[in-house]
């Protein structure tokens, strides 16, 4: 049996609880912590459009999202450790948006789903936000239109594999809420070459 | 009946219609005696139902609804000034992620407009692949009304079930068109691809899968008392306030009034095919989830009859104006290279006029309304949403019910909020 | 190498909407691709909806409008109809004869208002906040005259030709907030 996650400390016989020679495994708390993070991550309902149906299709019966500990979509953001920004963001969806995230307990993470949300897609337009991360920081895309329940995964996991080498106390310090932040909820210069209209709103 | 109660502008009206901060005053205002059990409640966007970033603005006293607001928008994609930069050919990419629960449909409404204004008939095995995916692309949509309403009411595992069929539906949609959702199968002058081979043994295998579970839905839920009390009576509407606030679709036809564009105005091939038009009696959220699964059933049937009826010939219109070449005529011809190149980045130039076409989907009716000005793109492309327009009977429906049968009603409405805000 | 040229792309033949000459409900109106099209000034309008719904045009379908400050060239409309800016379109439908009867109503850029429908089909409800929230053309005497798409305090109309369909910023700015 091996523990993923406490490496090399974890390597034990595979024979049931005879294996321990002794009752308890080494290992440092880091290690320990981001495990235990990256098998129970739950994410938030955050379907907007198209993806969020792939999302619930990633969730239901065929796929079966429970497979990696996170069948809990939570309705209640405080509940939750990942936000899928499943879909497009109107500029009257930003500010819920960046509310909801804001709402959430650290650590927590952002998957942007689809191309919409990553980067506007096709609808490069007055009302739609071109890119997500103009709101706030995003750990992983996951391209397609709409990804299809595959990527979705493969963007799970991608992000398992994140918390999992992640350092426990590093992102408090870049994406951390108020004052110190970087790169979020600020007005950000649309980055397909329109030069027009960047007036701050105040 | 009378549709008196849809037309009242004042305070008695069902509908809420103050503005945010107007509500937000009303809401903090605790110095008025009278309005101590009066709340204003606030439901969304981002809430837990499963119909997307809707948003309601509810005035409760206790647990009543009195005056509801439905606050939209928040997915609005300026999908209709999308459409005047896009060509003909990109606006059915465009339309078919507004609804994108039936998104063939778009594309279908989308296409017909387009051929009217070009003045093209499509060949006829063209017509009839585009009637055979638009009745899968309803069982699919429905299947996933039958697993929203579900868990929406409680019933989780109807949500698993839904889900479990539509993904069997979608197997075959990617088959045929290469996607799961968002097909852009359906163009201006045929479809994209033609069905593959031993697409009929595929068709009836799914539909022999479907069947069964359908009657097993009926077991889980139809005759089950729990589900009849929380449906039967809730959320009642009469044909006249349907009409009167535009209604269409299975909301209209759940008041008992046998309205339906594929039988009223058949469009496609359906005077060719034998189906039924579902009604309702009562106009509650049971008649119009009953309404739902039984068209499932006759979307079956008209699926078997395209599959016996289907003609032979193109599956799309071999005009060089409007069509591709083939694909591998590009590795041997430059003509035909350069033809591809054109059609695709210039587009086509569609006279000058403006048409309207409608179809049936899931929803209601689903038109789309084009002014050409003689150019490759649209000058004005706008497509009639059959679910922005039921969401005004929201209000109606919830007043002087319990805001725990509000989200029933709402799932009853069965809105789509990417075409609701488009 | 082979020769460049390029194929031949033949003009098919097409219908152009040709105005017919006829009255109904005392307005000219025409056939424009296979419905009666009505062509109305707004102080006509309310009174020709009226008559139309009287005449058992039951339930309005649609109602929209379209912009035509950059329409190259002139619109097919009968002779005697005065083209403005904006036109609003309404579709309405009979459902006991199944015919479809179609309105457009001349609303001028200096002035764009218009008389509501909403005491003959409340339907127009939120149709007519649309409009009003993408191309300005307010309704007099419409119960709730305010944005439904866009956010109540959005500047401009997007639909409106002279509304440049991308370069906006986000409109975002309340960076930070209480956790």
């Amino acid at each position: 049996m091996r523990i993923p996650g406490l490496g090399k400390a974890a390597e034990i016989a595979d024979d049931g609880l005879a294996g321990l020679e002794h009752n308890f495994i080494t290992s440092n708390v880091e290690a320990l912590v981001n495990w235990a993070r990256m098998r129970s991550c739950w994410p938030a309902t955050f379907g907007l459009a198209c993806c969020a149906f792939e999302m619930m299709a990633a969730g239901a019966a065929h796929y079966d999202l429970g497979r990696y500990g996170m069948e809990v979509f939570r309705a209640s953001p405080r509940q939750a450790d990942l936000m899928i920004v499943a879909g497009r963001v109107s500029q009257k969806m930003a500010p819920v948006l960046r509310q909801v995230y804001d709402q959430m307990m650290e650590p927590k993470w952002v998957i942007s789903m689809g191309v919409c949300a990553s980067s506007g897609g096709m609808f490069n337009n007055y009302a739609i936000v071109q890119g997500i991360d103009q709101v706030v920081p995003v750990d992983v895309y996951a391209p397609g239109c709409p990804p299809g329940p595959e990527t979705l995964m493969h963007a799970i996991l991608t992000l398992h594999d994140k918390i999992h080498t992640g350092e426990l106390l590093k992102r408090r310090e870049t994406t951390g809420t108020g004052e110190t932040a970087t790169g979020a909820g600020i007005m950000v210069q649309q980055r397909d070459g329109q030069t027009a209209g960047l007036a701050i709103r105040s | 009946m009378t549709a008196e109660r849809v037309m009242r502008r004042g305070d008695d009206s069902a509908v809420l219609r103050l503005s945010e901060a107007e509500a937000a005053r009303i809401g903090g205002d605790t110095a008025d005696p009278a309005d101590d059990e009066r709340v204003m409640l606030n439901m969304g966007p981002a809430h837990p139902s499963t119909h997307g970033v809707l948003r309601l603005m509810l005035e409760m006293e206790g647990e009543t609804v009195l005056r509801s607001k439905p606050v939209i928008g928040y997915l609005h994609t300026g999908m209709e000034k999308q459409g005047e930069n896009l060509t003909y050919l990109q606006g059915c990419t465009n339309v078919t992620r507004m609804d994108y629960a039936s998104p063939l449909f778009s594309e279908l409404a989308f296409s017909l407009t387009t051929e009217k204004l070009l003045g093209i008939e499509v060949p006829e095995r063209a017509t009839w692949i585009r009637m055979l995916m638009c009745e899968l692309n309803r069982i699919s949509s429905h299947l996933l009304f039958l697993a929203t309403n579900g868990i929406d009411l409680g019933a989780v595992s109807m949500m698993i079930y839904g889900w479990r069929e539509r993904e069997e539906v979608l197997r075959f949609f990617e088959k045929v068109t290469g996607l799961r959702m968002n097909h852009n199968y359906i163009r201006p002058g045929g479809v994209a691809a033609d069905l593959h081979d031993g697409w009929q043994g595929d068709l009836r295998e799914l539909l022999e899968l479907i069947e069964p579970r359908l009657d097993e839905y009926e077991t889980l839920m139809t005759g089950q008392p729990i589900w009849r009390e929380r449906l039967q009576g809730v959320g009642a509407i009469n044909a006249d306030e349907a009409i009167a606030l535009s209604a269409t679709g299975p909301l209209l036809r759940s008041t008992g009034y046998a309205w339906d564009l594929r039988r009223d105005e058949p469009y496609l091939a359906y005077d060719e095919v034998d189906f039924d038009v579902i009604v309702g009696t009562y106009g509650d959220c049971y008649d119009r989830y009953a309404i739902r699964i039984n068209e499932i059933r006759e979307s079956m049937k008209i699926v078997l009859q395209a599959i016996d009826k289907m003609p032979g010939g193109d599956y799309r219109l071999q005009d060089k104006k409007v069509t591709p070449p083939p694909r591998i005529r590009l590795d041997e011809s430059m003509e035909a290279l350069i033809h591809h190149f054109k059609i695709f980045t210039e587009g086509y130039k569609v006279p000058k006029g403006e048409a309207y076409a409608a179809v049936e989907s899931p929803r209601g009716e689903l038109g789309v309304y084009i002014v050409s000005d003689g150019s490759s793109t649209p000058y004005r492309m706008r497509v009639r949403p059959p679910s922005f327009i039921n969401l005004q009977t929201l209000p109606h429906l919830m007043r002087g019910g319990l805001i725990a049968d509000g989200v029933a009603i709402i799932s009853s409405v069965d809105p789509i909020l990417g075409e609701v805000d488009r | 190498m082979p020769e460049l040229t390029e194929p031949e792309m033949t003009e098919p033949e097409l219908t152009k909407p040709e105005p017919a000459e006829s009255v109904r409900y005392g307005v000219s109106a025409s056939e424009i691709s296979s419905q009666t099209v009505l062509f109305v000034t707004v102080d006509e309008y309310l009174e020709v909806a009226a008559a139309a719904r009287d005449d058992g045009f039951d339930q309005l379908i649609d109602l929209t409008a379209v912009d035509y400050l950059s329409y190259p060239g002139a619109r097919a409309r009968p002779v005697d109809v005065q083209p403005e800016r904006f036109e609003v379109v309404v579709q309405l439908i009979d459902h006991t004869s199944g015919e479809r009867l179609g309105l457009r109503v001349q609303v001028p850029a200096t002035e764009p208002t218009a008389p509501s429908l909403f005491d003959l089909w409340p339907g127009c409800e939120n149709l007519e906040r649309e409009v009003f929230d993408m191309f300005g053309i307010e309704f007099t005497e419409h119960p709730d005259m305010s944005r439904i798409l866009m956010p109540e305090d959005w500047i401009g109309h997007p639909l409106r030709k002279d509304f440049a369909v991308g370069d906006v910023p986000v409109q975002f700015s309340e960076a930070s907030a209480p956790r």
